[in-house]
C-alpha cells in the first residue's frame, strides 16, 4: 500500500477506509451495548437507543420496562461513548506527540499530564473532596487542570532562550513525572483504606461514568480536532527534519507548541475521565503508520476513528470476559495491543519512522 | 539585493564569526569557501534566518530577515541544508509538494496551479518517474535532487546552499551543480552556497568569499582569491595553481608535502 502514494493518494485512502471503519466502529458499538450481564435482546436494545433519537424516536412505542431503558440508555450507552470519546483522544494525542517529538516511543503520557493528573485525582480522594465545589465533576477537573499544571512545569523547565528543544522536554517530562510519581506514592501511602480506589482509578476504567461526563470532555475533543485539521500539513513537513521545515515557512517553534497544548488537552481530558489507559495512544497510530504510510493527512484521521474502535472493542471485553467481574480496561489494551504490535513490526522491517 | 552587515557570532567566550560584511548582487553565485572551523556554515545558517546572530544584521531587499513572517522568508528564499531530507515514507510528489508551502494560506488547499508547478518541477529536475516512490527508498543523490525540487517549487529568489555535494560521488556533485546552474540560468536566481571543494567553487562561482578563523580573507573572483599565496596561508599547505584547460577557472593540485 506504501508503494502508491502520489497525486491525491492521501485522499483516495480515505475515502475507502474512512467509512469502512466508520462501519467497524458501528458493529462495534452494536454488539457492545448488546452485551452485558442483564439480558437484554439486540431489538430491544436498539429500539430503546432509537427512541432516544429526534424524529425516529417519537414512532416508536415503549414496549419494555424502565429498568431495561434506564441500564441501555443510562449505563451502557454513556459508558460506550466516553470509551470512544476516550479512544479518540488518546490515539490523536499520540500520533501528534510522536510526530512532533519525533519518537516513536511517545505516547500521550510522555510529557507527565497523566501522573499529574494521577496526583491530582489522589488527593481528591485522599481529602474526600468528591463532592465539594463542582459536585461529582470535581474529580474530573482537578484530574484534568493537575494535569495541564503539570505539562506548564515541564514545558518551562525545558524552555531554554526562548526555544525549546525536543530531547530536553522528554527529558523534562522524565524528570517531572519521577518526582510527581514521589508525591503520588506518599499519597497512597498515607491513603490507607481509600488506597484501592485510587490505584483502581490510575489503572483506568469506564466505570464511573454518565452522560455529564461525556458532556466535559466533548468540546475539548471537538475544538482539538479543529485545530488539528489545520495543521496536518506542519506535522507532515516537521517529519523532514526541523531545518527543513523552518526553510520551507514552518514556524516551527510556534506550531509545535500549539501542537503540543492540543494533544495534552486531548490527553488531560481523556484521563480525567477515565484515568491512565495505557497502550491506546502508542499502537494505534503506529498500526495506522504501519499499514498505510507516515502521511499525517491519513495517519490523524483514521486514528480517531481507531482509537473509537479499538476502546470500544477493549471495554466490552473487558467487562464481559469474567463475568459478573470486571477487569480494568488498561490490562485488556495492553493484552490487544502488544501482540498485534508486536506482528505488524516483525512483518513490515522498514525505517517507517 | 542581499546585504550581509558586520556580522559577528559568539559562543561564549568562542568567536566564530567577526565582523563579516559583503553584498551579493541578483542574479550571481557565490561561494563561500574556507577550511575546517572557519564559520562556512555558521555563517550560512544566519543568512538563512535559523541562527541568530551575536551582532550585525542580513537584509535583503532592504528588510531584516529576523524580521521577515517565516512563510515570507520562505517565499524569498530557500535552502538545501547539509543535512538534507530525512529519509521518511513520504512520496516525492508529496514532498516536492511542501515546497508550495510557503505560498498557501493556513486555510488554504492546493490548487491547480500547484499542481502545474510540481509536475513541471518534476519533469526539469528529471525525477519525473521516481514521484510516486517513498523518499526512505532512495539514494543519496536522488534524494538531493529531490531536495532541490523542492527548493524550486517554492520559487524562491535565492538559493542558500550548504555543502550540497559532500555526501555525493563526482557524477552526483556535477549533476547537482549543474541543475542549480540551469535553475539559476532559467529564472535569474541568486546562489550562495558553501562548498568544501575548492575546484567546484571556482568553476561554479563567479564571486568567492574566503573565510579564516571566523574572518573574511579574501572576497573576489576565483581568480583573485584562488591564488598560492593566499591558499597557503588559509590551509596550511602548499597547492599548484593550474587553469582548467576547458573553462579558464583557476584549479588546484594538491602537491602533498607527505613525502
Amino acid at each position: 500500500m506504501n508503494g502508491m502514494t502520489g497525486p491525491n493518494q492521501h485522499r483516495k485512502k480515505l475515502i475507502i477506509w474512512i467509512p469502512i471503519l466508520l462501519i467497524v466502529l458501528f458493529f462495534s458499538v452494536l454488539f457492545s451495548v448488546s452485551v452485558g450481564s442483564a439480558e437484554i435482546d439486540v431489538i430491544t436494545v436498539w429500539l430503546v437507543i432509537c427512541s432516544k433519537l429526534p424524529w425516529i424516536g417519537e414512532g416508536i412505542d415503549p414496549s419494555w420496562k424502565d429498568s431495561t431503558e434506564t441500564i441501555i440508555w443510562n449505563i451502557r450507552m454513556p459508558r460506550i461513548v466516553l470509551g470512544m470519546l476516550v479512544g479518540s483522544a488518546l490515539a490523536t494525542a499520540g500520533a501528534i506527540y510522536q510526530g512532533v517529538l519525533r519518537n516513536p516511543l511517545a505516547d500521550p503520557f510522555i510529557l507527565g499530564v497523566s501522573s499529574g493528573s494521577a496526583l491530582g485525582a489522589a488527593l481528591v480522594f485522599l481529602f474526600g473532596w468528591h463532592t465539594l465545589l463542582l459536585g461529582k465533576l470535581t474529580l474530573p477537573v482537578v484530574a484534568f487542570v493537575s494535569g495541564l499544571f503539570t505539562l506548564f512545569i515541564v514545558y518551562v523547565l525545558a524552555r531554554i532562550n526562548h526555544r525549546l528543544q525536543m530531547e530536553t522536554l522528554i527529558l523534562a517530562g522524565v524528570v517531572v513525572q519521577a518526582f510527581i510519581s514521589s508525591m503520588l506514592s506518599l499519597t497512597l501511602a498515607l491513603a490507607e483504606e481509600k488506597m484501592q480506589t485510587i490505584m483502581y482509578w490510575m489503572m483506568g476504567s469506564l466505570t464511573l461514568t454518565d452522560w455529564s461526563y461525556n458532556g466535559i470532555v466533548l468540546p475539548f475533543i471537538i475544538v482539538s480536532l479543529i485545530i488539528v485539521t489545520f495543521l496536518m500539513r506542519e506535522l507532515n513537513m516537521l517529519g523532514l527534519g526541523e531545518e527543513a521545515a523552518y526553510h520551507t515557512g514552518v514556524s516551527v517553534q510556534k506550531v509545535r507548541l500549539v501542537l503540543l497544548i492540543v494533544a495534552s488537552l486531548l490527553t488531560g481530558a481523556a484521563v480525567s475521565v477515565s484515568g491512565t489507559i495505557g497502550f491506546v495512544g502508542l499502537i494505534i497510530p503506529h498500526m495506522i503508520r504501519l499499514i498505510f504510510g507516515s502521511d499525517y493527512r491519513v495517519i490523524l484521521p483514521l486514528s480517531v476513528i481507531g482509537g473509537a474502535i479499538f476502546l470500544v472493542g477493549a471495554d466490552m471485553i473487558a467487562r464481559t470476559i469474567l463475568e459478573p467481574r470486571e477487569l480494568p480496561i488498561g490490562i485488556i489494551t495492553a493484552f490487544l495491543g502488544a501482540p498485534f504490535f508486536g506482528y505488524l513490526l516483525r512483518k513490515k522491517k522498514t525505517n517507517y519512522f | 539585493m542581499l546585504t550581509v552587515e558586520t556580522i559577528s557570532k559568539q559562543y561564549g567566550e568562542n568567536n566564530v564569526l567577526r565582523n563579516i560584511s559583503f553584498k551579493v548582487n541578483k542574479g550571481t553565485t557565490v561561494g563561500i569557501i574556507g577550511p575546517n572551523g572557519s564559520g562556512k556554515s555558521t555563517l550560512l545558517k544566519i543568512i538563512s534566518g535559523i541562527l541568530p546572530s551575536t551582532s550585525g544584521f542580513v537584509n535583503f531587499e532592504g528588510t531584516n530577515i529576523q524580521q521577515l513572517k517565516q512563510k515570507d522568508l520562505a517565499r524569498k528564499m530557500a535552502v538545501l541544508s547539509q543535512n538534507g531530507l530525512e529519509p521518511m515514507p513520504i512520496s516525492v510528489y508529496d514532498t516536492v509538494m511542501m515546497g508550495r508551502y510557503p505560498h498557501l494560506k493556513w486555510y488554504q488547499r492546493v490548487g491547480a496551479h500547484d499542481v502545474e508547478k510540481v509536475q513541471e518541477v518534476l519533469y526539469l529536475t528529471g525525477i519525473n518517474h521516481l514521484q510516486d516512490q517513498l523518499l526512505d527508498t532512495l539514494s543519496g543523490g536522488e534524494r538531493q535532487r529531490v531536495a532541490i525540487a523542492k527548493a524550486m517549487v517554492q520559487e524562491p529568489e535565492i538559493l542558500l546552499l550548504d555543502e550540497p555535494t559532500t555526501y555525493l560521488d563526482i557524477g552526483h556533485q556535477l549533476n547537482v551543480l549543474e541543475l542549480v546552474n540551469y535553475w539559476k540560468e532559467k529564472t535569474a536566481l541568486t546562489v550562495v552556497m558553501v562548498l568544501h571543494d575548492l575546484n567546484l567553487a571556482s568553476q561554479f562561482c563567479e564571486q568567492l568569499i574566503l573565510l579564516n578563523e571566523g574572518e573574511i580573507e579574501k572576497i573576489g573572483s576565483s581568480n583573485e582569491v584562488i591564488q598560492q599565496d593566499i591558499l597557503e596561508k588559509v590551509y596550511e599547505t602548499i597547492p599548484e595553481i593550474v587553469t582548467h584547460p576547458i573553462n579558464q577557472a583557476p584549479q588546484i593540485l594538491l602537491t602533498g608535502n607527505l613525502h
